[in-house]
């Protein structure tokens, strides 16, 4: 079982416990192929979805999740809550626990918000995504994914490929990978490579061609229009010259590695539309699996009673 | 009234002595020193086993008043001050509205002397506004009774403007405190850029930030002749860079706060948004060069940068949290059980910093204990240990992050002016 109340990041969870989350989701995932998709598992406990931040896969995965486990859903976003009259996260969430929520799955754009949570509520927490900092449900699916296909974590050369910098997948996927003992590297823009990087135990590169080098898997991330205007790099067309994942560099890596994205991906920028299309890109598989993964983690902090 | 202090051990930072004696204070002045003296009608105070100090000095707090009320008060302050061992303390402008004007300085001076705990010294703005355009009316803040001018919590980025700061300044025999922070390099920042903003997915400050406007203003001050004292310094290359100043002879001085000689960044780890501050915590290796910084003397001073919030602003998002720690009740503990009872600095040395150089630096005719002296005193208990816990901090701001730790040596008494204005109850 797992120990622990909340899901905050893949930093600080360990690798029995992935494992187990994984072994949970490949049961789930059957479920989600039956023709009648509901197990009673989580039935009457509140689920509340509190999004700050625009996000349609995301959102819509953990409500699915929670709706195949037999959940009440309540669905609250930053445009249409008490949060555009000024009320505190603290406020927000200390009412939602006054009505009564079993887990509040939380999605914030500035980094710490599920910690914080976590410590002011008793409910259980789920990070959904907060700030630059971690997003461990879209790790555990990109694990889940790659071990499914793959057979085994230990020892794939996994490639993260991008705006490192204001990744949380990226912090996700180096802590999650490396724990289930995948070698893991980083490449992108030396203005998008945080500080420090290389201390998680992560590799770090520059040249993508050198990165791609025998890789098993690639992730490639999303890259915000935004941070041209903030002097990050000097055009796109720049950016996709020297950090595309387009059909010739693809080659560099093994002949079966993986092509993932978190989505939602910029064709012809990061990644080519051919290789998106491709035969080794998982891509819709990463959302498919993401369900499963959000039942499993459902399940294992609420509904796993003294199991 | 009359006190007389008695079988206390006297720290002297203008004698640069340590002896036993007994102090006897009348009409607010230190009266007589000597060994086992006697007098009637005097209130006695045992000072046994204590440490008898000359009133310590802030050079760097902010007392949010007028303006931010909700975080602190000249009087709520004060009292703080008081209970920390301070007797004086110069408070920062940037209030609502900023002390760039001779009013806010007045203003500041009556509240104190009203309500005030201890003695009050204002610093005026150096730029209007603190908008880091237009010179403030120096002369007439000087005229007034602010001692120095600083636009503490924003950097002056136009290097002309401080350039003119600094040739004004000088032209009035006024110190300028600077706030070294280049604000395009710390955008957004919340804390030190390094491993642990990495981890934490929060926006690094780089110490380059601090260093390009330390060297800048060092340069500055070297065309200027101006007296220039570095505010928070808190990277070892800013440490580096005033040692080389000083041993060029230039009037540059320096301060440190308790927090940069004590906590790194990794204390962020878990969002506790008391540990935001500006500049942020920095490395064990920044940590290490700021305290051979105090050691050496590159750093004259220990400020507290006291910046008190009211709790709801810090219980918030880290990105969205003020910067700031509330730092008037931990300082002498911080500064006894990280520096002295390590060896750093000796109890001379650790009162001189926080008493005679303060008060050097100022102009201000406190931090000493000699016959006919204002009669400010703190004495301390140095063997005393107390866990700090800030839900009994005096200041309205608890954002301390100290909470739980213990610290050894605890300001027992201070006295302002030969009045008693904090004991310590237990």
């Amino acid at each position: 079982m797992i120990k622990k109340k909340n899901l905050i990041g893949l930093e600080h969870i360990d690798a029995p416990e992935i494992e187990l989350i994984l072994d949970t989701a490949v049961a789930m995932k059957e479920i989600v192929f039956r023709p009648i998709r509901k197990v009673p598992t989580l039935r009457g406990r509140t689920i509340t979805n509190l999004f700050y931040e625009p996000s349609t896969r995301t959102r819509t995965s953990f409500e699915l999740a929670a709706k195949f486990l037999n959940a009440d859903v309540i669905n609250i976003s930053s445009s249409a809550s008490s949060v555009v009259k000024g009320e505190s996260l603290k406020d927000t969430v200390r009412t939602l626990e006054a009505m009564g929520t079993d887990i509040v799955i939380i999605r914030h754009p500035m980094a710490g918000a599920a910690n914080l949570l976590a410590g002011w509520i008793g409910a259980t927490v789920i990070n959904a995504g907060d700030g630059a900092h971690e997003h461990p449900t879209q790790g555990l699916l990109d694990m889940f994914t790659v071990r499914e296909k793959k057979g085994a974590l230990e020892g794939l050369k996994i490639v993260i490929i991008g705006d490192i910098l204001h990744s949380r997948v990226a912090r996700s996927d180096i802590w999650g990978f490396l724990k289930m003992g995948a070698k893991v590297s980083v490449c992108g823009p030396a203005t998008m490579l945080p500080a420090g990087i290389e201390r998680t135990g992560a590799s770090v590169y520059c040249s993508i061609d050198e990165a791609l080098k025998d890789a098993d898997v690639i992730i490639m991330l999303r890259i915000q229009l935004e941070r041209q205007k903030a002097g990050l790099f000097p055009s796109l067309r720049e950016y996709a010259r020297l950090f595309g994942l387009n059909r010739e560099r693809l080659s560099l890596a093994k002949k079966d590695a993986l092509v993932m994205h978190p989505g939602p991906m910029n064709r012809g920028i990061e990644i080519s539309g051919e290789v998106a299309d491709s035969l080794q890109s998982v891509i819709n598989e990463q959302v498919t699996n993401g369900v499963a993964v959000r039942m499993a983690v459902l399940y294992l902090l609420i509904g796993g009673g003294d199991a | 009234m009359k006190l007389l202090i008695k079988g206390g051990t006297l720290i002297s930072p203008d004698q640069k002595e340590i002896f036993s004696t007994d102090v006897l204070i009348a009409d607010g002045k230190v009266a007589v020193f000597g060994n086992n003296l006697e007098m009637d009608r005097a209130f006695i105070i045992d000072a046994g086993g204590k440490l008898v100090l000359p009133g310590l000095i802030d050079l760097h707090a902010h007392l949010r008043e007028p303006g931010f009320e909700d975080s602190e008060t000249i009087a709520t302050g004060t009292m703080a001050a008081a209970k920390g061992g301070f007797t004086s303390l110069a408070c920062m402008p940037n209030t609502n509205p900023v002390a760039d004007n001779s009013s806010v300085i007045s203003f500041i001076l009556n509240k104190a002397r009203q309500g005030g705990k201890v003695n009050v010294f204002p610093i005026g703005a150096i730029t209007a506004g603190s908008r880091g355009e237009e010179l403030a009316e120096m002369a007439g803040l000087k005229e007034a009774g602010a001692v120095a001018f600083s636009d503490d919590g924003r950097c002056i980025s136009n290097a002309a403007v401080m350039y003119r700061a600094m040739q004004y300044a000088t032209m009035i025999n006024m110190p300028v405190i600077a706030h070294c922070e280049d604000t395009r390099l710390s955008a957004q920042g919340a804390m030190h850029e390094g491993y642990y903003s990495t981890l934490l997915g929060l926006k690094g400050i780089p110490a380059a930030a601090e260093e390009v406007m330390v060297t800048r203003d060092i340069i500055l001050a070297g065309e200027t002749g101006c007296r220039l004292h570095i505010a928070h310094v808190s990277t070892e290359g800013s440490v580096q860079l005033i040692r080389q100043a000083k041993a060029r002879g230039l009037r540059v001085t320096a301060e440190a706060t308790p927090h940069h000689f004590t906590l790194t960044d990794r204390e962020v780890t878990g969002y506790n948004t008391s540990t935001k501050v500006n500049p942020p915590l920095r490395t064990l290796e920044d940590v290490n060069a700021v305290r051979q910084g105090l050691r050496d003397g590159t750093i004259d001073v220990i400020a507290t940068d006291h910046a008190p919030h009211a709790q709801e602003k810090k219980e918030v998002e880290y990105e969205n949290a003020p910067f700031g720690i509330s730092g008037l009740e931990t300082a002498v503990g911080l500064v006894w059980t990280e520096l002295v009872n390590t060896g750093i600095l000796s109890p001379l040395e650790a009162v001189e910093k926080m008493t005679a150089n303060p008060a050097r630096i100022l102009g201000i005719s406190k931090g000493i204990l000699a016959k006919g002296a204002d009669a400010d005193l703190t004495i301390i208990d140095p063997a005393r240990t107390e866990k700090v816990d800030p839900a009994r901090f005096v200041s309205k701001g608890r954002n301390t992050p100290f909470a739980g730790r213990m610290l050894a040596g605890v300001p027992v008494m201070t006295i302002v002016g030969g009045k008693i204005v904090f004991e310590y109850a237990g």
